[in-house]
């Protein structure tokens, strides 16, 4: 099994889920927070090595749908099935562990440390060796961080950020910072990669960069992607499917043009009342 | 004139006329240092981790020494109270996290550090209940801690050296280089200074916040057995002890809130300075006793110069 591997070569967590199947299935998820309905019965899927979409107006309830997905919020009702294992609770950790990664509308990074140190935290899950070890940084220990650190240097050039890799992220402008996020979240490995709005508060140039690192990141590494933003042309162009929510319901479900012709979609976006 | 000769002058001259009781004058200092820079290390433990300033780190120092000198006054060997105090620190973390910290995740600092306040009136009752209000002395013998002291005469003259203080000081860095090692190192080490920094993403790359809390707060917790053994060697254990922990908010004024190297030299500077202060300036001009307050003007003046502490991290922020 010692295959050497290159820089774009690098391949997803062998999940057990061949490419085309369902990797995750929502099913009849609702969320509430008291009286608020923030989801309400929800169901769709995401197939393996696709890139999904997850759009909507303002308060749609689409973070609230990542955020259920990857542990932060409990549904009170409905199942999620993600590679084969059915839960309905998860603690962020556990699904850590299960290989879904993300990132964060409003950026969430390790503002004093620097970028190496950032996606090198993405790491840290892999890091399997006793803690003697990795307090005398030797040994063992010192093996593994040398190979780590190798995943991360990757990821870096893959990246293109070399030039902050010694920068504490707090002074990086926002695009960089949300690159740094999206290098965290790929250290991890991830079966799954959970984006919020990637594109947040970006400019053309920026908005491009990033359009191209998610594309590559699908391509050349197999990693399936559900993404939430609310740049059309850029959902369009990147995703091999969408899902429309609304007021927490899901009004349409199909592939970009489809959706795009949609009269409830079309309604939903400028505002007819209901 | 005369004042200010008191006062810029023969200090000096005292020093430099008598080499060997102001080593020994530094050496007391040092060792009041140490413990003033464990029990701030305790208070920036938990600070990194989760933003929560823990008024309880005097009284867990007074908890864990009371546990200790109760158990074995119960009968319990010394070789065998120690591990167990140890067991019983791991076992107040884990309640602090479950019935304090969990339910108030996500709230604002100052209620988090009013429900430290609680736990301090907790534990003070608590102890009382259990192991009595009146003063123990230290189980210092049964512990193998040497008592007996070092004599030098360097420049001709005397200095002592208590053993106990000896053992305190080379116990105290043994500790600091564990902790530091471990902090910097290791995984755990990284998840706790990544949880400090935004819970969110320590969430996301699967840190999980009760593990990290329950290890922050028993390490705070062997801090405050070891700061309680060597402070109960010296002045024996009661709940008077708890007052030394103020003596550590001067030192985290200096130090920075969340600088372990701040939490040392912070406390070291604060020992050393307020007993030359106190012997050199404060008996022959101010009538003494000012041990009490000079730590706290000190950091005082510091602050006006520079108000992030001498290590406290600059707040980086872009607007």
């Amino acid at each position: 099994m010692n295959v050497q591997v290159g820089p774009d070569q690098l391949l997803a967590r062998d999940d057990g889920v061949a490419k085309g199947e369902v990797l995750l299935d929502i099913r009849n998820v609702s969320l509430s927070f008291g009286g608020v309905k923030a989801i309400t019965d929800i169901s769709f899927n995401v197939l393996k090595g696709e890139i999904r979409a997850i759009i909507g107006p303002n308060g749609a309830g689409k973070t609230s749908m990542l955020n259920v997905i990857n542990g932060f919020y409990t549904p009170q009702l409905g199942t999620i099935v993600f590679r084969g294992k059915q839960r309905r609770s998860m603690k962020p950790h556990e699904a850590v562990g299960q290989g879904i990664a993300r990132t964060f509308q409003n950026v969430a990074l390790f503002k004093g440390m620097s970028t190496l140190d950032n996606i090198m935290a993405g790491r840290s899950v892999m890091m399997k060796r006793n803690i003697g070890w990795q307090m005398l940084w030797h040994g063992p220990a010192l093996a593994e961080e040398i190979e780590h650190r190798r995943a991360v240097e990757e990821i870096i050039d893959f990246l293109e950020i070399q030039h902050i890799r010694r920068t504490p992220v707090g002074k990086l402008p926002y695009g960089l910072q949300k690159r740094v996020e999206l290098g965290r979240a790929l250290a991890m490995e991830p079966s799954l990669l959970l984006l919020d709005e990637p594109m947040a508060g970006m400019n053309l140039e920026e908005k491009e960069d990033m359009s191209r690192f998610i594309l590559d990141v699908n391509q050349q590494r197999g990693t399936t992607i559900a993404l939430i933003e609310h740049d059309m042309g850029v959902v369009m162009d990147l995703s091999d499917r969408v899902v429309v929510l609304d007021y927490g319901k899901k009004i349409a479900d199909d592939v970009p043009d489809i959706v795009k012709a949609d009269q409830n979609v079309i309604d939903a976006y400028l505002g007819v009342p209901h | 004139m005369e004042i200010l000769n008191d006062i810029f002058v023969k200090p000096f001259g005292d020093m430099i006329a008598a080499p060997d009781f102001f080593l020994q004058v530094v050496w007391e200092g040092l060792v009041s240092g140490v413990l003033y820079a464990l029990i701030a290390l305790g208070f920036v433990l938990i600070y990194k981790s989760s933003r929560i300033f823990n008024f309880a780190q005097g009284i867990m120092v007074v908890f864990a020494a009371l546990t200790l000198v109760g158990l074995y006054e119960r009968g319990v060997p010394a070789f065998l109270a120690l591990p167990l105090t140890l067991a019983v620190m791991y076992l107040l973390a884990m309640a602090i996290e479950r019935v304090v910290l969990r339910p108030l995740v996500n709230q604002p600092d100052i209620i988090l550090f009013m429900a430290t306040i609680g736990i301090t009136m907790f534990l003070i009752g608590f102890g009382e209940i259990i192991f009595g209000g009146e003063n123990k002395v230290m189980i210092t013998e049964q512990l193998m801690i040497p008592t007996g002291s070092f004599i030098f005469e360097p420049f001709g003259g005397f200095v002592s050296i208590e053993q106990k203080d000896l053992t305190a000081v080379v116990g105290a860095v043994v500790l600091v280089g564990a902790l530091l090692l471990f902090l910097n190192r290791s995984k755990m080490g990284r998840a706790i200074r990544a949880l400090g920094d935004d819970h969110q993403a320590a969430l996301s790359v699967g840190i999980s916040l009760s593990t990290i809390w329950v290890l922050v707060w028993f390490i705070a917790g062997v801090i405050a057995l070891a700061t309680g053994i060597v402070w109960g060697a010296r002045a024996g254990v009661s709940f008077a002890l708890e007052v030394i922990a103020y003596k550590a908010l001067p030192v985290l004024m200096l130090g920075g809130l969340e600088s372990v190297l701040g939490a040392i030299v912070g406390g070291l500077a604060i020992g050393i300075l307020e007993k030359l202060f106190e012997i050199y300036w404060g008996q022959p001009l101010l009538g003494g006793n000012t041990e009490t307050w000079f730590a706290f003007v000190f950091a005082l003046i510091v602050l006006l110069f520079r108000p992030q502490g001498l290590f406290g991290e600059r707040i980086i922020e872009r607007v």
